[in-house]
């Protein structure tokens, strides 16, 4: 062993073994270090495998089949392109999902978005009691997702619920809302729209960080409130505008429980409210066509990484940093 | 972005506009945040007063509150299955704080190693998280469905673990981000020092990271619960016996039943439901909303 750890002639320069040491601590440190990142990460990257690298694998090849949960999987039957050419041609439920979807997002989304930004200007100073008005905005968006309040929701726009029971003190006459085909994804794009403290309270951060010189210097040449808006607040918030639009986008389309709830997991009345996850849910697990509906999921994660780019891409043209590096 | 870490206090000092004498300016404006308070408490309030109503009342009273308040509703609720909904809320509390539990612990491993450790291949490693956090989570649900069916854990001698196991193996993205972003503010002068005193990646872990990562702990945990409290998805997938089910399960069975009586035993349910997370509202209201101030939770 002596033979090994003796010091090389050839190495260059006197102190050798010294700088060789040197050389090694580093080095060995690193090693280890590199050993415990693997040990740290194990539990993470086992999840990342067993729990999505290899069922997204697992999707992809169960697109290509017709999968039922009670088919052994060596009887499973290869279709090829069958489930996206009936998704894309010959499924008017999918469409009508897709759409469904759309609307939902399309509406819903940008008037939560002006809701949060506009609660979150009247409430960007600070007084006494500030802190409670924030908290109770936020309120409705704590309780989110939940099943308690999809029912509450469900019921207040019901034919004898509190929404027609106002309505009535101002002499009109009210209906059932949510067995309405035409008003039942109306009802849900309000309770979205109602649950807009989250993206208020990011506003009110984005909001903070706006220099006061600015305003100063605006109003120094002249500018009113509304153009100072406008001109100064907008595209300082720019960047807090297009977070929030990413991430409400991206919710809006994921809308599930409501939409459950409210149809009692049908997607009526009439597939008004046929969210599209809810359509996969349905396809997947109580149609157990669990096949067409990975081409589904498949469809739909590539719809939302096509969103997320285009939003990225324009994001661009209107998006200021005031670091003034364009990410 | 908005991601500093959770702690981090906002500059307050960068917003001297925000104090001024009140004037009729800010009367109007408080009305206006009054009248939309109303907008926004009401359907809450309504809940709370309807859960109160006896049957007769929710029929014929249209106000708000309840002329006579009837706690009848909650007993009944209680026991409107052939499960008692305290068993729904004990599969509730155990399946929410077993997440706290894993997310914490596993989350907090993977950041120390993102945020800390020099190790081959962490850049791509860091990028792959990144790329899950925006993974929805219906478009693994089929296949992991399956793949916890084929291994008999679905509906099987604990029917949890298919919402556990994930939890306990950090595939909570954003956990780990936050993690990670709370980490990098810690100085790495602690870390040098510690190394000094010979303490290798484990020791520095235990004695300087794990207890100042105490914030982005409570704040991951406290969002952990509030999440898998609300969730309904994925429990709606994986449990499917009656005694199994956690409370937003159990809470759609009131609307299966679609006779008219079980509104108010229905409302009085959904009312319990929501308390635990209200709770965590108050006692938790500064953080929280700080917390997602500073890192952009969604709610």
């Amino acid at each position: 062993m002596a033979l090994t750890t003796a010091p090389d002639p050839t190495r260059r320069g006197p102190g050798s073994v010294r700088a060789h040491a040197e050389r090694r601590r580093p080095g060995r440190f690193r090693h280890s270090e590199g050993l415990a990142g693997y040990v740290f990460l194990s539990p993470w990257l086992i999840g990342l495998m067993g729990v999505t690298a290899v069922p997204m694998l697992l999707s992809l090849y169960l697109s290509f089949t017709n999968y039922d949960i009670l088919t052994p999987f060596s009887e499973v039957e290869w279709v090829g392109l069958a489930n996206y050419e009936r998704m894309f041609t010959a499924d008017p439920s999918y469409w009508h999902a897709v759409r469904v979807t759309l609307t939902f997002a399309l509406i819903a989304v940008p008037l939560k978005l002006a809701a949060a930004l506009g609660v979150a200007l009247l409430l960007n100073r600070a007084w006494r009691g500030v802190g409670l008005f924030r908290g109770l905005f936020y309120l409705p968006s704590l309780l989110g997702g939940s099943v308690a309040l999809a029912i509450v929701w469900v019921n207040m726009f019901n034919r004898d619920g509190a929404f027609n029971s106002l309505l009535s003190l101002f002499g009109i006459q009210g209906k059932p809302w949510v067995n309405d085909p035409d008003w039942a994804l109306e009802t849900l794009m309000v309770l979205a729209i109602w649950q807009f403290g989250a993206p208020m309270v990011i506003f009110l951060a984005g909001l903070k960080q706006v220099p006061t010189e600015l305003y100063e210097a605006a109003s120094v040449d002249g500018a009113g409130r509304f153009r100072q808006f406008r001109n100064v607040t907008l595209p300082m918030l720019s960047p807090v505008i297009f977070f929030n639009l990413v991430l409400e986008t991206i919710n809006g389309f994921q809308g599930f429980t409501a939409a459950f709830v409210l149809s009692n997991g049908t997607g009526g009345p009439v597939d008004s409210t046929l969210m599209y996850t809810l359509n996969l849910y349905i396809t997947g697990f109580t149609d157990l066509n669990m096949g067409y509906a990975s081409a589904m999921a498949w469809v739909f994660l590539l719809a939302i990484a096509v969103i997320t780019a285009i939003f990225f891409s324009t994001g661009r043209f209107w998006v200021h940093y005031s670091d003034g590096e364009d990410r | 972005m908005v991601t500093a870490t959770p702690t981090a206090d906002a500059p307050t000092g960068a917003a001297p506009t925000t104090r001024r004498r009140p004037g009729g300016r800010s009367v109007l404006r408080l009305l206006i945040l009054v009248a939309i308070v109303a907008v926004v408490l009401y359907p809450l309030i309504w809940m709370i007063g309807t859960s109160m109503k006896s049957q007769e009342e929710i029929v014929n009273n249209v106000g708000l509150l309840p002329e006579r308040f009837t706690p009848g509703n909650y007993t009944a609720g209680w026991s409107n299955f052939d499960v008692s909904f305290g068993r729904f809320f004990l599969n509730s509390a155990m399946v929410s704080l077993l997440t706290v539990v894993g997310n914490g612990l596993s989350c907090l491993l993977a950041a120390y190693a993102f945020a800390r450790l020099r190790f081959r291949l962490r850049g791509m490693w860091f990028a792959v998280m990144i790329g899950t956090l925006l993974l929805p989570q219906h478009v693994l649900i089929v296949p992991q469905y399956i793949l916890f069916r084929t291994l008999g854990l679905v509906g099987g001698e604990w029917p949890y673990l298919p919402l556990l196991i994930p939890q306990f193996l950090a595939t909570e993205a954003f956990f780990v981000f936050l993690m990670v972003q709370f980490m990098r503010g810690v100085p790495r002068e602690l870390d040098e020092a510690a190394r000094i005193d010979g303490a290798g990646p484990f020791g520095i872990f235990r004695h300087i990271i794990l207890p100042l990562s105490r914030p982005a702990l409570v704040t991951t945990a406290i969002f952990s619960f509030i999440w898998t409290w609300n969730d309904f998805f994925r429990q709606l997938v994986f449990l499917s016996q009656l005694e199994d089910y956690t409370v937003p399960v159990a809470l759609t069975l009131f609307i299966d039943s679609t006779s008219q009586s079980a509104v108010g035993p229905m409302f009085a349910m959904s009312v319990l439901s929501l308390l635990p997370v209200f709770l965590f509202f108050v006692a938790f209201q500064r953080m929280l909303v700080e917390g997602i101030n500073t890192s952009g939770i969604k709610g």
